[in-house]
């Protein structure tokens, strides 16, 4: 196998004995090893363990018993999930006081299950609050496709590590755009799927009412191979749905046949930039999505979620913030005092405006089945850039990245984010469904990738 | 919402900070008052939107 192989080629290559599981892991160890120096994707790497399950991959194959669908594929997680045996850091330089972990967080668990081996913890914005990838404690993690240029984030570990061929599935966490951002940047499939779909049980929070954790990979196929195998209820997450899995590989190969795409207009192309809106049309034409619809509120919906982003934040950090606040990024500290600080009624006003818009757009959905719009404003930024244009105007980058991503996770719907692969640089695009139809975006992105509308590029490194 | 001076909303930060017990430093005021400025505003935007006094917020607690 080499670098680039898909988890799908991985894990049929490992089933039908081309390859065994030993030699993909030590292969994507070595690769770590070469390339992570610059990339700087991983915060730990679990070799022994992952040697370790390798070898028990392989013995299952070898007496013959059933293998999962991610026999052999090696993964890894934002480091802030709970891997047994590391303290779970959150990106922080507070957390590396915690106990180590002693058991992993389901979904590693449920990975693994299927056949998965995890290689290690990855980098990622302090305490998931941000939009970079950088990270003054551990270094920024770097874009694959031009190392001087920001991965995305929060999950920037995550998006660094598989663009730059290291592992061809990591997990990450998305409150306001932390998976879809850094596959905008990257160059890669993100699915967020629908609030409440995957438990969130040991893995370290930012905002309860907001958190979504998923996978990113370069294939529509394998981000459904792994959303499929981390389904299912859990009772240690109260946020989880007890709905039982509604798998999507099944139906991945169903094409666009009768589907209603429309796309998003108003708010979602005033404040994007060219690459973004000629990314957004190529996808339209493709899918032949000649539907405009207006996502009603939209720009109140993002400032509903930024309020209610600060203020979660810092009341979860508020005993941080008293004891330990040297020890935080100043960025992120002084975004998490200011958070603690919002009056109760604004936040309540945002929860009951939550509310109002998730019927609004609900109703879209009567008449579309999904909706396009960008998920970036553009393609990755300098690493230490502090500004960026929107509408004209200079503004502040870190808050902003996120404007397009942000209306959409507010009320939990679910996404895909696809690849483009223009030069120099990709650059992402939404597709949105509604609550539990992640098999319909799965679909649609699988289309696109079939019709070689949409692909992860691979950077030169 | 009206408008907030620097002047007022240093005074709240530092009430705000003696209340919640946590420490400030002199230092760190401008860029949280960025922060909590930009904050401010953007709630304005979402609490000013009219709602009937009988609207639900989102989370719902199941007992």
């Amino acid at each position: 196998m080499e670098a680039w192989s898909t988890a799908a080629e991985i894990a049929e290559a490992v089933a039908q004995g081309r390859t065994s599981a030993l030699a993909v892991t030590e292969a994507a160890l070595a690769r770590i090893e070469e390339r992570d120096g610059i990339l700087n994707t991983f915060t730990a790497v679990t070799a022994e363990r992952a040697l370790a399950k390798a070898r028990l991959v392989d013995a299952a194959c070898a007496a013959g018993r059933p293998l999962g669908p991610l026999a052999g594929v090696p993964f890894a997680v934002k480091n802030l999930f709970d891997v047994a045996g590391l303290p779970t850091l959150a990106g922080s330089k507070i957390n590396r006081d915690r106990a180590p972990a002693t058991t992993d967080a389901p979904l590693i668990t449920r990975l693994e299950k299927a056949g998965g081996v995890l290689l290690g913890a990855l980098n990622m914005g302090e305490y998931a609050y941000d939009f970079t990838g950088e990270n003054v404690h551990d270094g920024s993690s770097r874009n694959p496709h031009d190392t001087s240029r920001m991965t995305g984030g929060s999950s920037g570990g995550s998006g660094g590590s598989v663009a730059g061929g290291l592992v061809p599935l990591a997990l990450g966490s998305d409150t306001n755009g932390s998976i879809r951002v850094p596959s905008s940047f990257c160059g890669l499939f993100g699915l967020k799927p629908t609030y409440g779909r995957l438990t969130r049980a040991r893995t370290f929070p930012f905002v309860a009412s907001l958190d979504h954790l998923g996978p990113l990979a370069r294939s529509a196929r394998d981000l459904a191979l792994a959303y499929d195998a981390m389904q299912g209820p859990d009772a240690e997450d109260p946020v989880c749905t007890t709905r039982a899995p509604e798998l999507a590989v099944p139906t991945l190969h169903n094409g666009i046949g009768g589907l209603r795409v429309a796309v998003a207009g108003g708010y979602f192309e005033r404040g994007a930039g060219p690459e973004a809106l000629s990314a957004l049309a190529t996808v339209a034409k493709a899918l032949g999505a000649n539907q405009r619809i207006e996502l009603p509120e939209a720009q109140r919906a993002r400032s509903a979620a930024f309020v209610i982003t600060t203020s979660e934040g810092g009341a979860l950090h508020l005993d941080r913030l008293r004891t330990r606040a040297r020890d935080f990024d100043p960025a992120t500290r002084d975004r998490l005092i200011s958070g603690a600080m919002i009056p109760a009624s604004l936040v309540v006003k945002a929860q009951k405006f939550r509310r109002w818009y998730r019927e609004q757009v609900l109703r879209l959905f009567e008449h579309c089945d999904a909706i396009l719009a960008p998920a970036t404003p553009m393609t990755a930024p300098k690493l230490g850039q502090q500004t960026m244009m929107l509408e004209g105007a200079e503004v502040p980058l870190r808050a902003n990245i996120g404007i397009f991503t942000q209306p959409i996770s507010f009320i939990g719907l679910p996404v895909v984010c696809v690849p483009l692969p223009l030069r120099p640089l990709p650059i992402g695009v939404q597709i949105i469904a509604a609550p539990w139809r992640e098999d319909i975006a799965l679909r649609i992105a699988h289309h696109l990738e079939e019709a070689q509308v949409v692909r992860a590029p691979r950077p030169s490194i | 919402m009206g408008e907030i001076d620097d002047k007022a909303l240093e005074a709240y930060i530092k009430t705000a900070a003696a209340a919640l017990g946590i420490p400030l430093e002199e230092a760190w005021m401008p860029s949280i008052r960025a922060n909590l400025d930009v904050s401010l505003r953007l709630a304005s935007l979402a609490a000013d939107f009219e709602l009937p006094d009988e609207s639900e917020p989102a989370p719902v607690f199941e007992a």
